[in-house]
This record gives structure tokens, sequence and C-alpha cells, in this order.
């Protein structure tokens, strides 16, 4: 909408444009607080073209709705401090004016939240937020956008949408809820969709219902898709990438499928070792990851994961002193460990993938 | 599998210690201003099963499907509409609080949220040791002492005593609220969904430790969850319910390859795996809409409304929840990966 005034203007900062049409670079997020700087995020990069689904998997704390929010623009100013750079489609949100992003939400990006009840306005009806969010975007008269409004619950399968559309967000169950929200996020084609946690609050039929109407819609719209989740089976069914973070960050990021047939970092190996699996013959014990995740105001020095690791001993003191860099192993299989490639294969072949 | 007496459900060796039968919970609704009763929401309506010492049986259900409810009817937090509670041979059905309380110490709970469940205003000393207090136990060396053995034997350290509840991550709030659980060395322990609000590498950690203290003290589990992959990992025999009742009640080996009720079949095809090779191609029974109001349920087979195999039967006559194979209990008149004769005895015994 407001590009072409902004393109004839240039500035220092737009001269680099990003390459893909998402492209996250160096991002950090950090919350001064009473007790000390909490670094929600520091430091990771991704890209994500139109058309694929990027998950972030991670533990409670570890920065995934932070990223997604800073995305989206919705940290309240002068609350957080964020550097590095977001590039949508070229324009880099992280330099822009808070004014500049909300133009860009709803239209460009949107995003389905965790919890429908607290992220939906109770005082106003599911339409009248729908119609509202439409018609920010588009020049339309009330009518059309009441309409649009229908078709839209329609397409979410809610049942009688014309009736539907003037009832408030109590009257709807949680999956009702989950999915107006879905049809609200949607209402203007978004060409970036967040997703965080969309279906936690959910139960698993209903959960199937949110995933396959997620998986339609994207197909239908071409739309660019970060699903963010603790859920190792939703991302499964969901990404094309993962990105498994710790502590603020990546700790390794490749296809789903690496991640899930030759997962290299011993944070995934705990993560898919700590989960009982509903397909496999069922285990006698399970093998969590021993102690419990970082404060982000200390984390630990070197690798995060250190305190926690298994193989940490394995390399000579450098996981306590060194923090590992995400780098390539191969394929564009990026982990941030400090193993040997032998002493990794190693530890996969005998300790890890026959007890999985 | 193709013996279809119909003897009483199947039990281990050792005995029953909780027996529930046609266990009915309505909670009213007034209106008005003389604040007459217009109707009831039917949390639970007719569950029969019992309970064996040393087994952990789960409850399974979407929300709203009265598991929750039966935890607190089976601890006595809620007091039933009808029905029978035996806890190790005694009627505990409508014991009065101060007749309830000496048997506090034998029923004990887990509770969901281990923010919600713990006094914020309380050292971790008074939240672990009010057990003791109120039921008058004289600990041999001292509550203090038997505190610290029971942070120890929950995996938190004796140094945390003094400490506040607010100073710890949610798996070690959990394994506070397990060490209160277990002051009293209790029988039977009702667990309201104990790990849902855990991540998934400390859920593990809570889930081996559960598995840990039942081998050590012997104890028995009534586990309430809806994660069907942690249900089978816990579970010795599980219970699926729908609006109310149960629909089918197995073993757990049985329930997980060889589901009868429609419904269970869905639930378990819905959960997502984490295996990028069954990506879109995995078989899945999509239900259809919500789960009906439990204060208007469907009548006949309360799942005959989103039931792909659903006929006129379905709507007009309950089906009994009966053995279809020993230790296999279905509510079904249609069941699934049933042998003919199975299928014989589902509709002879609808029509009975």
């Amino acid at each position: 909408m407001t590009e072409e005034t902004q393109d004839s203007v240039p500035e220092p900062q737009r001269i680099e444009r990003g390459e893909a049409f998402l492209d996250v670079r160096d991002l950090k997020v950090a919350f001064p607080t009473d007790d000390g700087v909490v670094k929600s995020v520091d430091g990771i990069s991704f890209q994500l073209e139109r058309g694929k689904t990027l998950g972030i998997v991670g533990e409670s704390g570890s920065g995934k709705s932070v990223t997604s929010l800073s995305i989206m623009g919705l940290h309240p100013p002068g609350v957080a401090q964020i550097s590095g750079q977001i590039f949508l489609d070229g324009q880099d949100l992280v330099a822009s004016t808070r004014e500049e992003v909300r133009l860009l939400r709803g239209k460009r990006m949107a995003m389905i939240f965790q919890d429908p009840l607290s992220a939906m306005h109770p005082y106003y009806t599911v339409g009248a937020q729908i119609i509202e969010a439409y018609r920010v975007h588009n020049q339309v008269s009330k009518q059309v956008a009441r309409k649009h409004a229908i078709e839209m619950l329609d397409r979410v399968g809610i049942p009688q949408p014309d009736r539907r559309v003037d009832a408030y967000p109590h009257q709807f169950s949680g999956g009702m809820r989950q999915r107006a929200m879905i049809a609200m996020a949607l209402s203007c084609d978004p060409d970036l969709l967040i997703a965080d946690e969309p279906t936690t609050a959910l139960d698993v039929t209903v959960q199937a219902q949110i995933l396959d109407l997620i998986r339609d819609l994207q197909r239908e719209f071409n739309s660019a898709v970060i699903i963010i989740t603790h859920d190792l089976g939703v991302v499964a069914e969901l990404a094309d990438d993962i990105q498994v973070m710790y502590a603020g960050r990546a700790v390794e990021y490749s296809t789903a499928e690496d991640i899930f047939d030759r997962p290299q970092h011993p944070y995934t190996w705990g993560l898919l070792g700590s989960m009982p699996r509903i397909d496999r013959e069922r285990t006698e014990r399970l093998i969590p990851i021993k102690g419990t995740p970082p404060s982000l105001i200390n984390v630990p020095k070197g690798c995060a994961f250190n305190p926690r690791c298994n193989y940490a001993h394995l390399n000579g003191g450098a996981s306590e002193t060194d923090r590992p860099e995400l780098l390539d192993t191969g394929n564009g299989h990026m982990v941030a460990c400090h193993l040997s490639p032998q002493n990794r294969r190693q530890a996969w072949e005998n300790d890890i993938k026959p007890k999985l | 599998m193709t013996t279809t007496e119909p003897t009483p459900a199947v039990q281990k060796s050792s005995e029953v210690l909780l027996s529930v039968d046609g266990l009915v919970k309505h909670f009213p609704i007034r209106k008005g201003v003389l604040q007459r009763q217009v109707g009831a929401v039917q949390a639970v309506d007719g569950l029969t099963f019992d309970v064996t010492q040393g087994e952990t049986l789960s409850l399974v259900g979407e929300s709203g499907c009265g598991k929750t409810t039966t935890g607190r009817l089976l601890t006595r937090l809620l007091e039933p509409t009808a029905g029978t509670i035996v806890f190790e041979g005694r009627d505990i059905s409508h014991l009065r609080e101060g007749q309830m309380r000496p048997l506090r110490r034998d029923v004990q709970m887990i509770f969901q949220d281990p923010y919600g469940s713990l006094n914020p205003r309380h050292t971790v000393g008074k939240i672990v040791g009010a057990p003791f207090r109120l039921q008058n136990v004289k600990t041999e060396h001292g509550v203090k002492r038997a505190v610290q053995e029971l942070l120890e034997l929950v995996g938190l350290s004796p140094e945390h005593y003094n400490r506040y509840p607010h100073e710890f991550s949610g798996g070690q709030r959990q394994r506070i609220g397990i060490a209160r659980t277990l002051a009293l060395r209790p029988k039977l322990i009702v667990a309201d969904e104990p790990v849902s609000a855990l991540d998934v590498s400390i859920q593990a950690q809570v889930v081996n430790l559960l598995e840990d203290l039942q081998e050590e003290f012997d104890l028995t589990y009534v586990m309430i969850a809806h994660d069907l992959s942690v249900v089978r990992h816990v579970s010795d025999r599980v219970a699926v319910m729908y609006l109310g009742k149960i629909v089918e009640l197995a073993d757990r080996v049985d329930l997980y390859e060889n589901p009868m009720h429609p419904y269970t079949t869905a639930l378990l095809s819905a959960v997502p795996v984490p295996d990028t090779k069954r990506k879109g191609k995995q078989e899945r029974i999509r239900l259809q809409g919500d789960v009906p109001s439990p204060i208007n349920p469907p009548p006949a087979c309360r799942f005959h409304t989103r039931c792909w195999k659903a006929q006129d039967i379905c709507k007009t006559v309950e089906p009994p929840l009966i053995q279809l194979a020993p230790g296999h209990q279905t509510a079904c008149h249609f069941p699934e990966n049933a042998t003919p004769e199975q299928e014989a005895t589902a509709t002879a015994a609808a029509k009975a």
C-alpha cells in the first residue's frame, strides 16, 4: 500500500533487501528487567519462501514466540530491545516505523494465536472483528465485507456461517473459536501466516481438523507459513523445514526428514527420546533430558545446553567455554554443536537410534 | 479373541481396590427468581468400572467428556448424584466430610496445574508437611526430616525446604505436588493430567518418576489424560469416555492395537505422528463438528451424531457396555475390528 512512497525515498538500511520472501538475519530480542537482561532471542537467522512451511520447535522459554512477535512487530514499544534484520518481501521490518508495520499486518502477514479466547475481543461479535480487519485493507462497503466474512467462516468449516457471524466469541466452542481466528487471519489472504501453538489448547480430533485446514488453505493461497509448537507430531505433519531452538538460539536447522530421521544435535535427540511414540513399539522407559531449561538471564557459558548434555565431556572443555556456531554439516543440515563428526555418528548409531 | 462368554470383567489375580457402579453426576442448572432447576449438565452419566490394586487405569476423552468430574467424584471432592463408589470394601459414595477425612490418607490427588495447586505464600516445607499436620500423623524424626526425605524421593534437594513455590520451574513444582501427595503413603492416587502442563523433556522425567514410585510403593493410579501417546506409555488399562459415558474399556495393548469403538478408532487416527514418511499418507478419520452439549446429549448412542457407521438403531437403542473379548468392553452396535460372533453378541445385547 505505502510501498511505492517508501521505495522512492532511498534509505540506507533498505539497500539490502534480503533474498528470500522472509529473511531473518541475526535477530536478537532482549528484555531489560530488574533482575537483569533477559536474552529471549540471541541471534537467529532463517529464510522462508512462499508456499513453504517452517516449523519452529522448542520448550517454553526457548524464544519461539518472541521470534514470531518480533516479525509481527507486536512487542510493545520501549519494552524489547530488538536488533538484526527481518526482511519481508524486501522491506526491513525492524527498521520500519510502527505505523508502517501496522499497515502490513493483516494483509501481508497475519498470526494465529494459541489462545483464541484472549486473542478475540469479547465485546464485539466474531463477524464484526473479521469485517474490521477486512475493511482496513480493502475499500469495500460493510455489506460486501460482511459477505466476505460469512464466506471465510464457511471456508474454515463453521456450520451456519450466516447466523454464526453475529455470535460473540464466548458462544463458540474452543475449536470453533480457533477456526474463527483462522478465518480472521486469512480474511485478507496474507502472504505470511504465523501460527503460534495453534492447536495446543484443542482436543486431538479438533487438532486434526485444524491442521488439515491450515494445510489446505496454504495450498490454496500459496502463503508462507511458520508453525510454532512444542509438539513434534504437529511439525512432522506440516513443516517442510524445521528449526530447533534452545535458550534463544537455533541449535539445529534442516528439512523435516533430516530432523526426524537423521537428527544431529543432542538436544534434538533428547526431545525425540522424551516423547512416547504411538506409532512404535512401546518402550519400557522414556529417556528424558536431565535437568531443566536454563534461565535466560543466566544462560550457561559456552554451549547453553552443556549442563544437560550427555556428550559435553567429549569435547575437551569446548562446550563450557565456546559457544558453538550454527554450521552446515552437508546438504544444508545446520547444527550448532562441538561434537566431532565421528563422535556424533557413534553416539547416534549406538546410543540414540536403537532406543528411539 | 474368539471367546465371548459373558463373564464379568477379567481381573488380574490381585484384589479390587476401588469399585464404581452406575456413577452419575448431574450439575443442576437453575434459573429465575425461585432458582428452579431447568436442566442439568450431565457430566457423568452411569460409569461402572473396577480399579485393581497396583494397576494404572487411564480415563481418556475430549474436553467435556466428564473425566475430570469422575476424578473428583472418586476422591469425593464432589458428591455423586447416583451410584456407588466402594473403596476397599467400604461404600464411600455419600460419606460426610468428617467421615471422609481419615480416608484422605489413602486416596490422594495430583493436580494438573502446578502453578495453581501450591499456595504461593507457604514454603515448600509447609506445603509438603501439611498432610502430616492435618492428619495428626506423628513422624519418627519430626516433620522436617520426613518432608526432606519426601523431597529427595521425588528428585528435589532437601535444601529446598525453606523456598517458596515461585522459585521453582513447572516440572519442579509438579514434583513438589507429588511429594505432598505421597506424604501419607496413599493407596490410590487420582492424577488429573499430571504432565500436560509440562515441557516434553520434563514430561518424560515426571512420567518416569510416577512409574518408579508406583513400583516402590505399590501405588494404584487412576490417570486422567488426553494425550494418547502418554496414556499408552503409562497405563495398564484404558477407559475411553465420550459425553459422560465409558464407550470402551480395555487392556492397553488391546485398545491400541484392536480398538472396537468407532470413537476410539477416530481418536487414535487423529494423533499426529512424528514421522515425516507418513505425512499426508496417514489415513485419518475426520470427525465432523464438535462434541455435543452435555446439557442435552443425543439420545441412545451419544456418538451417533458424529459416527460414520451410525444407523437407525443407534438413534433409538442405547448400546450397553458389554464384553466382546476377554477384558475388552465396548458400547457399540457395530463394533470395529470385530469377528462375526462378536458382532452377533453386540446385536443380541442391544435387544436384551
